[in-house]
């Protein structure tokens, strides 16, 4: 079952289209990615599905249902562009917003404390937001938005500004709202992160989805057939279909089979030159996926 | 709690806890009151000071006329100016005054002092004299009972002032009364509209910076958070108006005690405390409290509403300037036209100006106490509410789409097209 729809969505600014018929459907459970060069429409596309601007066409089914007044209140959102009341306290301040969530004060205060003691800052309660380091506002604000415990979370661009410590800390912690059944929307630049974390993506350009899927499936589909082989002595092989080039490492090769091969074939002929440590098929990389989908996309217009 | 109430509750809890608001509030009173105690205290001072003159008439003609009293002591000498001014003094001179010649042909007084003579001597010996020489000249013209005459020919006539009503009551009015009090209800107005106005367009434009608009639009409607941010300020206006009132009041009688009644209520002031009696007959406190209420809402919400919109506009305070011009201006058009108002209420500039929204709660506040016809204030009070349900509407509509703009140089032409989004 999906937990979100969104179906044939357009959104005009005058004379610019953010969105252009974007559909798509994030599977309940899973971490989704949303990617796409800067521009593309992934904030207009978030804020949408957060309510905060109007689809001039087009539905956003939230559980099978339109999204209306209160499904902001199953929806965690962490904005790219983030803040908080610098003035304000960070106890007050983030009671303040998870009763905005729908949260009442003693059950807001009471989660608070679990997820204050958790990551260990209680110190930080009757601190004023201006006090802290840039990490650790970021990091109370990762706390307000998973407080109301939301069904979705949707979160952008969610490791910048953090050190690599205080960045595996949240992954982890990502990785464990997930495994307890929240769906994840994940919009990043990062494609490391969108391999190790993302279960599907889509890919938007210029206002239009243009690569969507699972995405193991969707680097299987980007296969380019190249394989890193890694043999015991030197191969000397010439073959007419078989592109072998050396690599820099002794014994390493990228091996290039040709279509409609199996692999069997390509490691009997190999086999017979050497034989085989490693053979490994090369899937290309979301970077790469990433970078020729839109170049692509680009010089086609 | 509903979300618009908890956005109120956060603007008015975080401003009214604020180190400012409080030393605000306690401190203008006291201000206030200082306004009012400094110049009675000073004045109590000034009586203790002495002022030493020398006279150097060498006629001799004029040393009648200078009375000795508690401030002023003169003395009289023949020596010369030079002379006069080599000598050694237990006390500082205030000054030697020089009559050469006579003063009604031609001769001259001539006042010399080491630092500028106060006008307040200069006017007292000027009165001296003249009054002096006055009475010589009438005693001259040896007429019996001239001064008698004379004193019994000089009349002093006060206009009373009285308003009719239509039927046919007769009220006693005080005009300086009713100039005083449209004059401050006008200028609190004033003040509050400019005040927290600009703390709405700072509020707004700090939570764009901050970024934090977007978190909280994801849970409130952004039209929410711009009314609750107006509301909330609003609250924090009248709690300080109260809290004003209150502490004016507790101050003043307490100062009445304290300063003695007879310091205060010396013959001024009892004019004065009798003429307010008079007034609040005449004015009718009452429903001009309710008017400034209901002007000081409706001002305030026109232009709060267009503050917030500009400071949704721009990306940080200083950009505010160029777009919120165009709301101070009438705002200081406004409190000159009422000015204005104030020496000819029913004239055009009077008139137009209560019922153009953009200066109607500051110039009707002047009007009111003179007494303006009631189809002008319904009127008046219904184009103001129209007006801030439509400035609120299109500054909703540019609110929305400027708080989550950001790194975008706006102008007019964006914002006209913002309202059609």
């Amino acid at each position: 079952m999906n937990l979100l729809e969104i179906e044939h969505v357009v959104k005009q600014y005058d004379k610019h289209r953010a969105l252009d018929d974007v559909s798509l459907t994030v599977p309940r459970g899973s971490i989704y990615g949303l990617l796409g060069p800067n521009g593309a429409g992934k904030t207009t596309l978030i804020r949408i599905i957060n309510g905060i601007t109007a689809p001039d066409s087009g539905k956003i089914l939230l559980n099978g249902e339109p999204i209306n007044s209160n499904s902001t209140t199953t929806i965690g959102y962490l904005p790219e562009e983030r803040g908080l009341y610098k003035k304000m306290k960070v106890g007050e301040q983030a009671l303040f917003l998870a009763q905005l969530k729908g949260l009442s004060r003693s059950k807001a205060r009471e989660e608070l404390k679990y997820w204050f003691e958790h990551f260990e800052i209680q110190g930080w309660w009757d601190k004023k937001v201006e006090e802290l380091s840039k990490g650790m506002a970021q990091k109370v604000q990762f706390i307000i938005t998973i407080l109301h415990r939301p069904q979705l979370l949707i979160l952008d661009e969610p490791f910048s500004g953090f050190d690599p410590i205080n960045a595996e800390a949240i992954r982890a912690e990502i990785l464990q709202l997930n495994k307890a059944g929240t769906t994840i929307i994940l919009s990043t630049h990062n494609m490391g992160q969108v391999e190790q974390l993302c279960d599907e993506i889509a890919l938007i350009n210029q206002s239009r989805i243009v690569l969507q899927g699972n995405v193991d499936e969707i680097r299987k589909m980007h296969a380019t057939n190249t394989f890193h082989v890694q043999t015991s002595c030197p191969l000397h092989m010439h073959h007419d279909t078989i592109k072998i080039t050396s690599t820099e490492k002794e014994n390493n090769y990228l091996i290039v089979k040709p279509e409609g091969m199996s692999n069997n074939t390509l490691l009997q002929e190999l086999m017979q030159q050497s034989n085989i440590v490693s053979f490994e098929e090369l899937l290309p990389s979301m970077n790469e996926i990433f970078i020729k989908t839109v170049t692509q996309n680009l010089s086609s217009i | 709690m509903s979300k618009i109430k908890l956005i109120i509750a956060r603007e008015y809890t975080t401003r009214v806890y604020k180190k400012s608001f409080i030393l605000l509030t306690f401190l203008t009173p006291i201000l206030f009151a200082a306004l009012f105690a400094v110049p009675v205290w000073l004045a109590q001072i000034k009586n203790s000071e002495t002022k030493d003159i020398v006279v150097i008439d060498h006629s001799k003609s004029y040393q009648a006329a200078f009375i000795n009293d508690d401030v002023y002591h003169f003395t009289f000498c023949d020596e010369t100016l030079e002379d006069e001014k080599k000598k050694e003094r237990e006390n500082a001179l205030t000054g030697i005054l020089l009559i050469s010649g006579d003063l009604t042909q031609g001769g001259s007084a001539t006042m010399y002092a080491e630092t500028q003579i106060d006008l307040e001597t200069k006017i007292h010996i000027e009165r001296l004299l003249s009054d002096y020489i006055e009475t010589q000249k009438l005693a001259s013209y040896q007429i019996p009972n001239l001064q008698e005459m004379i004193a019994e020919a000089e009349t002093d006539v006060h206009v009373a002032t009285i308003r009719w009503t239509k039927d046919g009551d007769e009220q006693k009015g005080s005009a300086e009364m009713a100039l005083i009090l449209g004059m401050v209800t006008a200028f609190i107005i004033y003040m509050f509209i400019v005040m927290y106005g600009g703390q709405v367009m700072s509020g707004v434009v700090q939570e764009k910076t901050n970024r934090i608009v977007e978190v909280i639009v994801s849970s409130v409607k952004p039209f929410e958070l711009m009314m609750g941010k107006i509301i909330g300020i609003a609250l924090v206006g009248l709690t300080q108006i109260f809290l004003w009132v209150v502490l004016t009041l507790i101050l003043t009688s307490a100062m009445t005690l304290i300063l003695g009644s007879d310091q205060i209520v010396n013959t001024d002031n009892q004019e004065a405390l009798h003429m307010i009696s008079e007034m609040s007959g005449s004015l009718n406190l009452g429903s001009t409290l309710l008017y400034f209420l209901v002007y000081f809402l409706g001002g305030y919400l026109l232009y709060a509403s267009l503050f917030a919109a500009v400071g949704s506009a721009v990306e940080n305070e200083t950009d505010t300037q160029q777009f919120s011009l165009p709301l101070t201006i009438p705002i200081i058009f406004a409190i000159y036209a009422a000015l204005y108002s104030a020496e000819n209420p029913d004239g055009p500039l009077a008139f137009w100006c209560s019922m153009i929204p953009f200066t109607s709660p500051i110039v009707m506040m002047v009007r009111l106490p003179y007494g303006v016809p009631g189809w002008q204030i319904i009127l008046s009070i219904i184009t103001l509410v129209l007006s801030f349900i439509g400035s609120t509407w299109v500054a909703g509509k540019i609110y929305r789409t400027g708080v989550l703009m950001y790194g975008k140089k706006v102008s007019w032409k964006e914002l006209w097209k913002w309202l059609r989004y």
